[in-house]
C-alpha cells in the first residue's frame, strides 16, 4: 500500500508535467493503464510498448481525423489492488483527459476500472489481456472490449489438449482472484465433461515466501500433471519450485499467465517437458508484428500483439466514427474489426485510416488475427507451448 | 510393511523435514525477539525487517564473492558471506539504538512507547531495504541444491514414495543447532552472559552490583542482530529472498516467543517448533497416508485435511489465543534468561 501511494503520487506529478507540455488542439490521447507493478509486471512493459507502437504509427500517418497526433499517458493499474486500478484510471480520465483507455492487464483490475470509472464516466476501455469469463456477461454499456479471448474458451482448448495427450487426472491450483478462479472453473467443467478427473482444485495466495504446505496438499491428491493457474512472477513460480523441491510433480501445465521467459529462466531445465497454452496465431500478422517490435527496440512478449491490436482498433474506430467521443466510437469497433472490408495487417494502419476516410470498409486482422465476437471479445486462437531446452517453443496453433 | 515405510517416507518428505526447517527458522527469529524482551523489556516489531536487512547485506556480499569466483561447493557461498551481513547489521542496529532507543531508555519510557518506536523502525528498515535491493525476488543460492533427490531415493529404496532433502534444509537445521548451543553456553558460562541474565532478572540490583547497563544493552543488540542475520539468511536461502515476506514472518515468530514464554530462550526454541509443526500438521492432507495404512481396498474421495492451506497463517493466531487464555506465561514459564 505504501508503495502504491508513493507511486501514484509520483505518477501524478509526472502526469501534471505532461499536461503542461501537451495542450495541443488536435490531439487524441489514450491512457495505457497496465499492471506495471505486481504479479504480472514482467509482461507489462512489452505490452505498453505494443500499444504505443500503434499510436506512433497512426500519428506518423497524419491521417487520423483531422491530422490529429496521438499521445499517451501511462498509469499503473497494478494487478491485484482493485482500488489502485480504479484510482489510476480515474486519474488518466479526470486530469489527463484521455479519450479511451487501453487496459487493464489483469481481470480483477479491469473489472474494477470498468465498473468504478469507465462506465460512470462513459469512457471506452479496451483490454489486451483480461481473460476472465465474468467479463463476457458483465454490464458494460458496450464500452468494454478485449483483444484476448475469454478463459471460457481457453478452458475448452486446455481440456482438448489434455485429452489428446492422454492425461487422465490433474491436480489444479489457482491464484486467488477473478482470473484464477474463472479459468480454473472453466478448465474443470470442460475437462470433466471430456471424462477427465480433477483430483483437487485449490487456491493459493500470491506473494508468500513458502508454498510447501500448498504443494503438500496437491501432492496428496495426486494427478498425472499439475495445472498451475497462477502468475509467472509470483505464486505460480513458487508452487512449481516447491513441487520440484519436494519431488511432488515433475510435469506442469502452464496456462496463459504462466507463459513468459522469466519463468523458464528462473526454474531452469526442470521445467522441460511442461506444456501450456497462450493466445496466439500463425497468421502473417504475428510475424510482421514481431519484426515491427524489433525495429522499435523491444521484444514482442505475451499479450504485446494484443496490446497493439487494442490500440489500433480503438484508433481505427475513432476514424470510422469521425469522433473521439467514446459513445460514438464504441459503435464502430465491430465494424472495423470484422469482415467485410480490406484486410489490414500490422504496419498498414495508414492504409486502413485512408480507406475509412474515403468511406470504405476495413477488416482489421492485426497481429493476432482478431475477430470480435459476443460482447466484444476476441474469438481466440491459441498457441500450444512445449518447454524444450529451456525455451517456450510453439508446437502448433489451435 | 512396505505400506508403513511408504507412509513414513511421505510424512518425512512433506511434514517432518519441512517442519524441522521452518521450525529452526522460526526459533532463530523468536530467540531474537525473546532476548530483546528479556533484556530491553519491549516487543521488537522491527525484528522481521532486521532479518530482511541482514539477509540483504549477506546477499550483496554473496554476489561480491561470486563475482570474485569464490565458492565453497557443495555448500552455498552465502554461508561465508554471513559474517559481513552480521557486521553491517550490528552496526546499523547499534546506530539505531544510539539515535532512537537510547533517548527513551534514559527517560525510562514505558514498554508501549518502545513498541511503537520499534514499529517506526520497522517501516524505516523496510523502506531502506526496498531502496537498496528493490522489492523483487532475489535468488542467491548456489552450490548443490539437493543432498537427496526424491527420484534417487525411490530408485535406491524401491519405495513408491520419494524423500527429498535439500542442502538448504540441512544447512538450516545444523546452523540453528550450533547457534542455539552457542547461545546457551554464552548465557550460562560467560561473564557477559551472566551479567545479561542478572540485568534481565533485576535491573536495579544488577546496577548496584556494578554491571554496566550500556554494555549489556550493546551486547544484547549485537547478539540479536547476529541471530536476525543468520535467521533471515537461512530463510532466504531455503525459500527465496523477498523483502516483505519477512514482515509476514513476524506473526509466527511472535507466536513462537509467546507460546514458549516471552523472555525465555529455551521456550522460544520450543515455541518455534510447536508453531511450525502445528501449521503443517493441521493443514496437511492425509489422504495418501490413510490409503497406505488403511485396508487394501479402501476408496477415499476426500483429502483427509483438517484445514485448508489458506488457513495456515490462522493457525499461529489460534495457538496464540489458546496459550494466552489457558497459560498466559507460556509453556516454559518462570525461567527467564
Amino acid at each position: 500500500m505504501k508503495k502504491t501511494t508513493l507511486f501514484v503520487a509520483s505518477a501524478a506529478l509526472l502526469a501534471s508535467s505532461l499536461v503542461l507540455a501537451g495542450g495541443h488542439a488536435k490531439s487524441v490521447k489514450l491512457g495505457v493503464v497496465l499492471g506495471f507493478t505486481g504479479p504480472a509486471e514482467s509482461l507489462a512493459e512489452s505490452m505498453a510498448r505494443g500499444a504505443e507502437l500503434a499510436m506512433k504509427e497512426v500519428s506518423a500517418s497524419k491521417l487520423l481525423l483531422d491530422n490529429a497526433t496521438v499521445t499517451h499517458v501511462r498509469a499503473d493499474s497494478t494487478c491485484v489492488d482493485a482500488s489502485a486500478a480504479a484510482a489510476a484510471a480515474e486519474r488518466v480520465i479526470s486530469s489527463d483527459k484521455v479519450d479511451a483507455i487501453i487496459g487493464a492487464l489483469c481481470s480483477g483490475a479491469t473489472i474494477s476500472i470498468l465498473q468504478n470509472v469507465a462506465m460512470p464516466k462513459g469512457v471506452m476501455l479496451f483490454s489486451p489481456s483480461a481473460t476472465s469469463p465474468a467479463l463476457s456477461t458483465l454490464e458494460d454499456n458496450n464500452l468494454f472490449f478485449r483483444a484476448s479471448p475469454s478463459d471460457a474458451r481457453q478452458g475448452q482448448v486446455i481440456a482438448e489438449l489434455l485429452k489428446e495427450k492422454g492425461i487422465k487426472s490433474i491436480a489444479m491450483t489457482y491464484t486467488n482472484n477473478d482470473y484464477g478462479k474463472g479459468l480454473a472453473d472453466a478448465i474443470q467443467s470442460n475437462y470433466e465433461a471430456t471424462g477427465g478427473k480433477v483430483t483437487i482444485n485449490t487456491a493459493h495466495e500470491d506473494g508468500k515466501g513458502d508454498y510447501s504446505a500448498e504443494v503438500a496438499a496437491l501432492a496428496q491428491a495426486g494427478g498425472d500433471i499439475l495445472m498451475v493457474v497462477g502468475y509467472l512472477d509470483q505464486g505460480g513460480k513458487g508452487i512449481i519450485q516447491s513441487s520440484l523441491d519436494a519431488g511432488a510433480f515433475s510435469d506442469f501445465f502452464l496456462p496463459d499467465a504462466m507463459i513468459g521467459e522469466s519463468l523458464v529462466k528462473a526454474i531452469g531445465p526442470d521445467l522441460n517437458g511442461s506444456i501450456g497454452t497462450v493466445p496466439g496465431t500463425d497468421s502473417k500478422g504475428a510475424e510482421i508484428y514481431a519484426e515491427l517490435a524489433k525495429k522499435d527496440g523491444f521484444n514482442a512478449g505475451p499479450y504485446s500483439p494484443e496490446a497493439y491490436d487494442a490500440a489500433a482498433l480503438t484508433l481505427l474506430a475513432m476514424q470510422a466514427a469521425n469522433s473521439t467521443d467514446s459513445n460514438d466510437v464504441k459503435a464502430k469497433v465491430f465494424e472495423v474489426a470484422n469482415a467485410p472490408g480490406t484486410k489490414i495487417l500490422p504496419g498498414e494502419l495508414a492504409k486502413g485510416l485512408q480507406i475509412l476516410k474515403d468511406g470504405g470498409n476495413i477488416d482489421y486482422v492485426g497481429a493476432t488475427a482478431v475477430e470480435l465476437i459476443g460482447a466484444g471479445e476476441s474469438a481466440g486462437s491459441y498457441r500450444e507451448i512445449l518447454v524444450k531446452d529451456g525455451k517456450n517453443t510453439t508446437v502448433r496453433y489451435r | 510393511m512396505i505400506d508403513i515405510l511408504n507412509a513414513l517416507t511421505l510424512l518425512g518428505n512433506f511434514l517432518i523435514i519441512p517442519g524441522l526447517t521452518y521450525g529452526s527458522q522460526l526459533a532463530l527469529g523468536a530467540l531474537g525477539v525473546t532476548l530483546v524482551y528479556g533484556v530491553l523489556r519491549f516487543s521488537n516489531f522491527a525484528h522481521g525487517e532486521t532479518m530482511a536487512f541482514g539477509a540483504m547485506i549477506t546477499i550483496l556480499a554473496t554476489w561480491g564473492l561470486q563475482s570474485m569466483g569464490v565458492s565453497i561447493k557443495p555448500l552455498p557461498t552465502a554461508l561465508i558471506a554471513i559474517p559481513v551481513g552480521i557486521a553491517v547489521t550490528v552496526l546499523l542496529i547499534l546506530v539505531i539504538d544510539k539515535f532512537v532507543y537510547r533517548y527513551h531508555r534514559e527517560r525510562k519510557a514505558s514498554p508501549v512507547t518502545f513498541l511503537i518506536i520499534s514499529i517506526g523502525v520497522m517501516f524505516f528498515l523496510g523502506g531502506l531495504i526496498r531502496f537498496i535491493i528493490g522489492p523483487g525476488d532475489q535468488i542467491f543460492f548456489d552450490g548443490t541444491r539437493f543432498i537427496l533427490k526424491a527420484r534417487e531415493f525411490r530408485e535406491m529404496t524401491g519405495l513408491s514414495e520419494g524423500l527429498s532433502l535439500k542442502m538448504t534444509q540441512t544447512v538450516t537445521i545444523v546452523t540453528a543447532l550450533i547457534i542455539v548451543i552457542a547461545m546457551f553456553w554464552f548465557l550460562n558460562h560467560t561473564r557477559t552472559g551472566k551479567s545479561m541474565r542478572a540485568y534481565s532478572d533485576n535491573e536495579d540490583l544488577a546496577l548496584l552490583s556494578g554491571i554496566d547497563p550500556n554494555r549489556v544493552v550493546m551486547v544484547t543488540w549485537i547478539i540479536v542482530a547476529a541471530l536476525a542475520t543468520v535467521g533471515g539468511t537461512l530463510y532466504g536461502l531455503d525459500k527465496s529472498f523477498k523483502p516483505f515476506v519477512y514482515m509476514q514472518l513476524l506473526l509466527p515468530i511472535f507466536a513462537s516467543a509467546i507460546v514458549g514464554g516471552v523472555g525465555n530462550p529455551l521456550g522460544a526454541i520450543a515455541g518455534g517448533y510447536v508453531i511450525a509443526f502445528s501449521e503443517l500438521i493441521l493443514t496437511f492432507a492425509y489422504k495418501k497416508v490413510v490409503l497406505y495404512l488403511g485396508p487394501d481396498n479402501l476408496e477415499l474421495d476426500s483429502l483427509v485435511q483438517l484445514l485448508g492451506t489458506n488457513y495456515k497463517i490462522a493457525v499461529s493466531f489460534i495457538i496464540l489465543v489458546i496459550v494466552l487464555i489457558i497459560k498466559p506465561t507460556g509453556l516454559f514459564s518462570g525461567k527467564t534468561i
